[in-house]
């Protein structure tokens, strides 16, 4: 049984879920993160395309992606993990990512309340300063068994 | 008929559960590769299905009306209602207006019983016309 650090470490702690479930098989990895903040990436595969003229990544993996970098963003502000439930998710789509790309998702916690955390984020295809998308979500603390419902 | 899944899609393990009603009824059978916490299903795996089952239920209506557009995303909202369990998921999307250029769409998906939803979204979609 691995031993997990005192604080939370996004980067420690995406070795472990970025491999297994639904981010390993979409092949998520850590870039960066920061007090509030986490950075992902999806890799551009064939198989993950939603458009039937180009070759760029469907809208679905993106949402994945800001989804697994949103939890992480609330575990890193909050130094701790602690299981959330997404509530409620929502993306605006700039353009599409460029073709044969990787998506970049940056996402930040910018408040927490007792029971509830809110993020707010882009998508980008290299460059944050021309997102491919913009999110906003709020996600829901939940008992390590338990779910929402 | 339309194509309705994308390769995105069929990866995730879509397929078309019922296409008899007004607007078809995709489904998503769990696996491993669509898991979020262990024993429940991604959020994001949830979202795809409800963005496939609005994209399939436009190019439903669009055929029908011999309507030709190259569909571009807007924006979605999802709302999660409960956890999706491990077991078979469904969604079916509704057209709420449907204009000349931008398609309003509701989508709800759910398990075991259609009147116990674990999602639902909210999507705009541009259509786009040849030459535009």
């Amino acid at each position: 049984m691995a031993s997990f650090p005192e604080t939370f470490d996004p980067k420690y702690l995406s070795h472990y879920v970025m491999r297994r479930a639904h981010p390993g098989w979409l092949g998520m990895r850590y870039v960066d993160s920061g007090e509030d903040w986490v950075e992902l990436e999806l890799p551009w595969r064939a198989d993950l395309v939603g458009d039937e003229e180009r070759p760029v990544l469907a809208s679905g993996p993106i949402v994945s992606l800001m989804d697994m970098a949103s939890g992480m963003a609330i575990w890193t502000a909050n130094r701790v993990f602690k299981p959330v439930a997404t509530l409620d998710l929502r993306v605006d789509y700039m353009r599409p990512a460029k073709e044969r790309n990787s998506v970049f998702g940056r996402v930040r916690c910018y408040r927490r309340t007792r029971s509830a955390a809110f993020v707010n984020g882009i998508a980008h295809d290299g460059d944050p300063d021309d997102p491919v998308a913009h999110i906003a979500g709020v996600f829901m603390y939940i008992k390590a068994e338990g779910i929402i419902g | 008929m339309a194509e309705l899944l994308t390769a995105y899609a069929r990866s995730l393990g879509i397929s078309v559960d019922d296409d008899a009603g007004e607007t078809p009824v995709l489904r998503l059978e769990f696996s491993h590769d669509i898991e979020g916490r262990p024993g429940a299903l991604h959020g994001g795996a949830t979202a795809g299905l409800l963005e496939t089952a609005g994209y399939a239920a436009l190019r439903t209506e669009l055929e029908r009306r011999k309507r030709v557009h190259l569909l571009k995303p807007i924006n979605i909202t999802v709302e999660y209602l409960s956890a999706g369990l491990p077991k078979t998921s469904f969604a079916q999307g509704r057209i709420v207006r449907l204009g000349r250029r931008n398609a309003n769409l509701t989508v709800e998906a759910w398990q075991d019983d259609r009147k116990r939803l674990i999602a639902t979204a909210v999507m705009n979609i541009l259509m786009v016309s040849e030459g535009e």
